[in-house]
């Protein structure tokens, strides 16, 4: 998994069909310290917000099966909001 | 998936088997702020409806294959949805 830091929400109203209806956030990659490695654009299935820093997973096989799907061009998702990193 | 931008068409006769009809898109990697970021790369047209100048997002390596009506076709990146608005809040830590 990667640690990221939500920057923006992406609106999309033509996509292909398994987009339909998620939520895109345009998401920086960062290190544990904080420096920026990146961004990319994460499907979010945890109701994150603006400004948290959160857990992508960034595996196709995975964010298949948290959607329950066999086939579908997803593959980065956010699953968790980091409260914390000791 | 990342964010990019059409800059340009490819067309191909000749192409492997399942690619038929598959539009091919020139696209710029983007930054978060709209900005160039690497090498432009070829992108299958998912979607079939982007075109030249227009901001979208795209997918690389197997769900790139996956994006397409038929499977597991010989791509590498594919284009999966156009973009309306990014909308970025900066200085938020």
């Amino acid at each position: 998994m990667k640690i990221a830091q939500v920057v923006g929400t992406v609106v999309s109203p033509i996509s292909h069909s398994f987009f339909e209806g998620q939520r895109l956030l345009l998401c920086d990659l960062v290190d544990p310290d904080g420096s920026s490695r990146g961004s990319l654009i994460a499907v979010d299935v945890v109701d994150a917000g603006v400004g948290e820093r959160v857990l992508i997973c960034d595996e196709g096989t995975s964010a298949r099966q948290i959607f329950g799907i066999d086939t579908g061009p997803i593959r980065s998702v956010i699953i968790g909001i980091i409260d914390e990193i000791a | 998936m990342h964010l990019g931008r059409v800059v340009g068409t490819v067309v191909t006769t000749v192409k492997s088997q399942g690619l038929d009809g598959v539009k091919m898109l020139i696209v710029q990697p983007l930054d978060k702020h709209e900005q160039d970021s690497g090498s432009p790369v070829v992108a299958a047209d998912a979607v079939a409806m982007a075109g030249p100048g227009e901001l979208v997002y795209y997918v690389a390596s197997r769900e790139a294959a996956e994006a397409l009506e038929e499977r597991f076709v010989p791509v590498d990146h594919a284009i999966v949805g156009l973009v309306d608005e990014v909308t970025l809040v900066e200085d938020n830590r």
